[in-house]
């Protein structure tokens, strides 16, 4: 059996249902910072919600979510196009490339919001 | 290209979702700026002030609109609702009319 080793989660069903979950989490993050945002925000205020231990989890819960999503969503958009079929001998190549810095900078996003969350 | 339009607000989908990939690192740097200390927030609203900035923003606002409302009807697909071919074209009307909606209700709470 071929699996497919660049997907998430090894298994087409499994990168569906993530897609899902994460959607959910990421846009209801989205939706409550969208909110906090229009009802205004000074430093303090800011800084003391994301001081509490429930904005950090589910803060982290988004950016996690958004590095699955984006590697799944990511790997859809280059196994359709950065193929050996569309760019010739090439492709593999072309998307490896391609995968390898979607990887690093969703790892660099994550690592980057434990810093922004807990470092300052 | 001729395409239906529900492969335009298919494409656009991907399209959002890719530009969002890149648009996050604005997001996370003004999470950053937002939270290191108020002189750096103080910095960040003097830069969000700035035409070109308030254009990154809605830029990057819209593209995280269009893909929440296409991505919350492939939500509501999922649940077998209007996947008949009129019940597709609908969705995609609907897609591009409640974004252009919030686009512009963003691009107007931006400026």
């Amino acid at each position: 059996m071929v699996t497919a080793v660049t997907s998430m989660g090894r298994s087409g069903l499994y990168d569906w249902l993530m897609q899902r979950v994460t959607a959910v989490i990421l846009l209801s993050y989205f939706v409550f910072i969208a909110c906090v945002l229009m009802g205004g925000v000074d430093y303090a205020s800011w800084k003391a919600l994301y001081s509490q231990t429930w904005m950090r989890i589910f803060s982290l819960m988004a950016l996690f979510s958004l590095g699955i999503h984006a590697w799944v969503g990511m790997w859809a958009v280059f196994t359709d196009y950065l193929t050996e079929r569309l760019m010739g001998t090439r492709g593999n190549i072309l998307r490896f490339t391609a995968q390898s810095v979607c990887a690093l900078t969703m790892f660099t996003y994550v690592v980057w919001g434990i810093q922004i969350l807990w470092g300052n | 290209m001729r395409l239906p339009i529900t492969a335009w607000t298919s494409i656009a989908h991907r399209a959002s979702g890719v530009f969002l990939f890149a648009g996050m690192a604005v997001l996370i740097w003004g999470l950053d700026a937002s939270l290191a200390s108020p002189e750096s927030f103080e910095g960040l609203k003097e830069c969000l002030a700035s035409p070109l900035a308030k254009l990154v923003i809605w830029a990057v606002t819209a593209g995280l609109i269009y893909h929440s409302v296409a991505g919350i009807k492939h939500l509501i697909m999922d649940f077998g609702i209007g996947e008949s071919m009129e019940g597709g074209v609908r969705g995609a009307r609907l897609v591009i009319a409640v974004s252009v909606v919030l686009i512009l209700l963003a691009g107007i709470w931006i400026w």
